[in-house]
């Protein structure tokens, strides 16, 4: 060696390389970790990483060794540099994780001995549990646990003699028959190892772009979401589950109109809830995917706010922190109600107010529905109804709007769809003098028949109207409904589909069935896998006796029920089949009563002088033993293999000895 | 390694024999079982255990079920493969040994049968004098293990303690178990670089007289009185006198008498080592030869058998 080559670790000594086939899995499994994380880092370093990884795999199957120092320390700093520029920072999690897969990926250039691939690959485990912190539904999770396959079979294929002489197929299947057998101790100690009410360090702010419902409304801006088929809640409900038409998710109420768009106005947020009377009660669980909002939508109208949510004065419910995991719940909605019967002075106020200078064709229109009608505001609802129904059309390809937006959807193009009509029913209210607001939400769903459950798709996104009427508080009026009833009655899709044109596509029966089956399991796992809480955990021992389980509880049985395992589990070591067949099990069974009387056969006696002498300690037996002894020796030495029946003779003749000690 | 820790190591094997190298001898064949196979994580299952704790407190704090699941089957996963390390050893066998010959200062082979009537056994590794040999042992059979012993002295050499370990299946656990047979292997004495040959018996009236035999030897002059059919009656009609063939038996290689009381002015450990040369020369030169010691003769004969017998004689004086 001329020189010294500078390294940025020991290298240790004498160690042996890796094997080709040790490299090729640890390749493998560095190849999943990336693959994993592919959805979240940015696509550029996704290729590249792939780039590094499968040159180094092929330099290294073409007999190259460790790349050199040039190569190693500006690829880390490029990587250093690139998650910067992207992130603006190395901490928090998507540049976090970037950075700790791209590392990951490059220790494959400096992975030469058994010592870095364990190091690589006990990483490489920690990195695949970090993918789980941004997707953890069913899929994701299922594809992120294969990952172990790949990196348990590296550590296995580091101890094996001859890595290279196993077939590929018997590199996987006994790691998976590990992880298979791993399954009841892993569940049992998921379910009983004790969550944390409170976290122990703030959990990460990430940046994750808000799905769902906005809080803010404006004509187009709800295209995206109604195209957009994810599941947004499951609901079950108690008793019958309500007609389609009644089927309202409130979200947002929106109060402030600028002249393009609806938002929340700030004022509704420091009253007390408004006081409502409540007929008909409805009782139903939800489970709510994660939307990194605040915002709990409620089946119309809620009640009462569920825990750890507060219910704000126009009953909606806002959580107490960003749903980030996936919200269960149980909650009472009224169907029949009457709601703030009394209104504020401010909140009407607020309710009616308009932007200067918007919509003066429209406003024209209102005021002469406000002087044909008067006092009547529910015939004003009623006659904006019948406008809507009888000139406008459902679609979701409007034309664009243009700087007037109420006058230029209520005159010129007089097409769209939900929150058009609910934006344009709304300022016609204001209007005419009538306080009115926009409500965003959810409507319909679609009726699981194999799950008993509702499912709310993105694309059930819904807006439509709450108008005050005198007597009766907040009456809701759904103009889309006027325009096209299918909407409401059988919902989004079939709206749609109307105009879609590619009616009946999808909708084969037994593929709506695998659908139903598949929301089910997606149902299951959210609801008994994610939605596990500390609170859920509390009541695991319920059906025990237990109504509140301690922490300590919880420890105990995941002691008691570990030890169990780890029972059975020892178990199946510790089992050897005896060695021999039928006849030397007899044998033993003798040579232990034997020796209980003091004639224990010793090491490398044979078993004709082991008789012998049994029978002459055992004078009271020396019949028995003879036979026995000829018997045996007859069976053993005569046969290749001793016919069964002579067996079960001598196994007779073995029970039947009486050997006892002869006192001397 | 610092004196503590030998303190420590030192109390260890006054404490735990059978933990330890303080493991009594014991008859081959040795059956592996589970009072005698220990478990220890590696330096690795330590820190892989340290990296799952990371894990599980990360996946609490952010009360990610999915995450607390994958690391609840790592975790089980890792500690299942425990027994599967346990079940490596468990029930092995080990027995058959058998020993090659050397002589004392050089190494001496050994072989060493180990077996298993159930399932393969992965990756066992066996450690003898600082040495690893890694092997499989295949269901049913048995596997021949086969070392080098360094030798300094002649006579029965005990087999050193042996430690049979496996880090199957996945490097963390280590499973060990001490093997001490009680069992030895017979060094042959080392032989003297240099000396003189043995003493030859020079009395005999017969030596140095060429004896009548089959082999031609020489031509010479007819001297009157030789047999004429010794004459080369082809030859010698091309020369003016008379050619006789002189035939003769090949003069035989002396049987050695070699005896320990031969040998004056020499301690024992000398005559053994003389003996033991001139025991070589003899069945290099194939020399026949006798070997009398003080409490035994071997009568005059060759081959491997003889050897062996006079070796192990040597070998075993006192």
């Amino acid at each position: 060696m001329t020189g010294v080559r500078p390294s940025l670790r020991r290298r240790p000594t004498g160690e042996p390389v890796l094997h080709a086939r040790s490299f090729d899995l640890l390749c493998l499994t560095m190849g999943f970790v990336l693959l994993v994380h592919a959805a979240h880092l940015p696509w550029w370093l996704t290729t590249a990483l792939g780039v590094v990884l499968v040159a180094r795999w092929q330099q290294r199957r073409r007999g190259g060794r460790n790349a050199p120092f040039w190569i190693k320390l500006p690829l880390i700093g490029l990587l250093l540099a690139a998650v910067i520029l992207q992130n603006g920072t190395l901490f928090g999690r998507e540049p976090g994780s970037a950075f700790a897969v791209g590392l990951l990926v490059l220790k494959l250039l400096e992975s030469e001995h058994r010592r870095d691939a364990r190091v690589g690959i006990a990483f490489a485990c920690f990195a695949l549990m970090s993918a789980l912190l941004f997707d953890q539904g069913l899929i994701a999770s299922l594809f992120v646990s294969l990952g172990l396959v790949p990196a348990l079979a590296t550590l296995r294929s580091l101890e094996e003699v001859e890595p290279q002489a196993t077939p590929w197929s018997r590199e996987f299947t006994p790691v998976l028959l590990v992880l298979l057998a791993a399954i009841p101790l892993s569940l049992f100690a998921f379910l009983f190892v004790p969550r944390l009410s409170t976290p122990l360090w703030g959990t990460p702010q990430n940046s994750q772009a808000i799905t769902g419902l906005s809080n803010r409304l404006a004509p187009g801006d709800m295209l995206d979401l109604m195209t957009d088929d994810t599941p947004a809640l499951r609901v079950s409900f108690d008793g019958p589950p309500p007609p389609n038409t009644a089927r309202y998710f409130r979200a947002y109420t929106m109060q402030l109109f600028d002249g393009e768009g609806w938002s929340p106005g700030s004022r509704s947020a420091r009253r007390p809830p408004s006081d409502a009377e409540y007929g008909t009660r409805i009782a139903y669980q939800a489970s709510l995917e994660p939307t990194h909002d605040r915002v709990v939508p409620m089946l119309d109208l809620a009640t009462m706010a569920p825990p750890d949510t507060v219910l704000r004065p126009d009953h909606t419910v806002l959580a107490n922190r960003r749903i980030d995991e996936v919200l269960t719940f149980s909650a009472l909605a009224a169907t029949s109600y009457r709601f703030e019967p009394v209104l504020d002075e401010g909140v009407r106020r607020d309710n009616l107010q308009l932007p200067m200078g918007a919509g003066p064709k429209a406003r024209e229109l209102a005021a002469s529905w406000a002087q044909r009608h008067g006092a009547d505001h529910a015939a004003i609802a009623r006659a904006a109804l019948a406008m809507f129904h009888d000139g406008f059309s459902y679609t979701l390809a409007p034309a664009p709007l243009g700087r007037d937006r109420i006058d230029d959807f209520l005159f010129q193009t007089r097409e769209g769809y939900c929150e058009h009509f609910a934006s344009a029913f709304t300022f016609l209210m204001r209007a005419a003098g009538i306080p009115a607001r926009v409500v965003t939400g959810y409507q319909g769903g679609y009726w699981n028949t194999t799950g008993s459950y509702l499912l709310v798709r993105r694309s059930d996104a819904h807006a439509w109207s709450e108008v005050w009427l005198e007597g009766r508080g907040w009456v809701r009026f759904d103009p889309t409904a006027s325009v096209r009833p299918e909407r409401v009655q059988l919902g989004a899709a079939a709206a749609a589909a109307g105009h879609g044109g590619e009616e009946g596509l999808f909708d084969v029966p037994w593929l709506r069935n695998l659908r139903d089956r598949w929301d089910v399991v997606n149902q299951w796992w959210n609801r008994g896998v994610i939605g596990f809480d500390a609170l859920r955990q509390q009541g695991l021992l319920q059906p025990f006796g237990i109504a509140h389980a301690e922490v300590t509880d919880l420890a105990l049985v995941f002691a008691i029920g570990c030890a169990l395992l780890v029972a059975a589990a020892l178990g199946w070591a510790l089992f050897q089949r005896r060695e021999g067949d039928a006849l030397d099990a007899w044998m033993r069974r003798l040579q232990r009563k034997l020796a209980k009387a003091g004639v224990s056969r010793r090491a490398g006696e044979g078993p004709k002088h082991f008789f012998a002498r049994a029978a002459r300690a055992l004078p009271a037996q020396r019949n028995a033993l003879e036979r026995l002894s000829e018997l045996y020796l007859r069976l053993r030495y005569g046969y290749d293999e001793p016919p069964p029946e002579s067996v079960s003779e001598f196994g007779r003749a073995v029970k039947e000895l009486k050997a006892r000690r002869v006192v001397k | 390694m610092p004196p503590r820790v030998q303190r420590l190591f030192a109390w260890a094997e006054r404490r735990l024999p059978s933990l330890t190298r303080l493991r009594q001898r014991e008859p081959l064949p040795i059956q592996l079982h589970r009072r005698r196979i220990y478990i220890v994580p590696t330096g690795f299952g330590v820190g892989f255990s340290v990296l799952l704790g990371v894990m599980l407190v990360g996946s609490l704090n952010y009360a990610n079920n999915a995450a607390l699941m994958l690391t609840c089957l790592l975790g089980a996963a890792t500690a299942g493969s425990m027994l599967v390390a346990f079940r490596v050893l468990n029930g092995l066998t080990i027995g058959g040994l058998r020993a090659g010959t050397a002589r004392a200062g050089e190494p001496i082979r050994v072989s060493l049968d180990i077996g298993a009537s159930q399932r393969e056994r992965m990756a066992v590794r066996l450690d003898i004098q600082g040495r690893e040999h890694v092997f499989v042992v295949p269901a049913g059979a048995a596997t021949t293990v086969e070392f080098d012993l360094p030798t300094e002295f002649r006579g029965w050499l005990a087999l050193p303690r042996m430690r049979v370990h496996s880090r199957w299946p996945l490097g963390m656990f280590r499973v060990w178990s001490w093997l001490h047979p009680d069992r030895t292997v017979l060094v042959y004495p080392r032989p003297e670089a240099l000396g003189p040959k043995p003493f030859e018996p020079r009395g005999d009236a017969d030596r140095g007289r060429p004896r009548a035999g089959d082999e031609l030897a020489a031509l010479r002059d007819y001297r009157p009185g030789d047999p004429r059919r010794q004459i080369a009656w082809k030859l010698s009609a091309r020369h003016h006198g008379l050619l006789v063939k002189d035939l003769e038996q090949p003069a035989p290689q002396e049987d050695w008498r070699l005896d320990w009381d031969g040998m004056h002015g020499l301690d024992d450990e000398s005559r053994i080592a003389r003996l033991a040369r001139w025991i070589d020369e003899a069945r290099e030169t194939g020399r026949r030869w006798s070997l009398k010691l003080p409490d035994g003769y071997f009568d005059v004969a060759q081959g491997d058998e003889h050897y062996h017998r006079c070796m192990t004689a040597l070998a075993l004086r006192p």
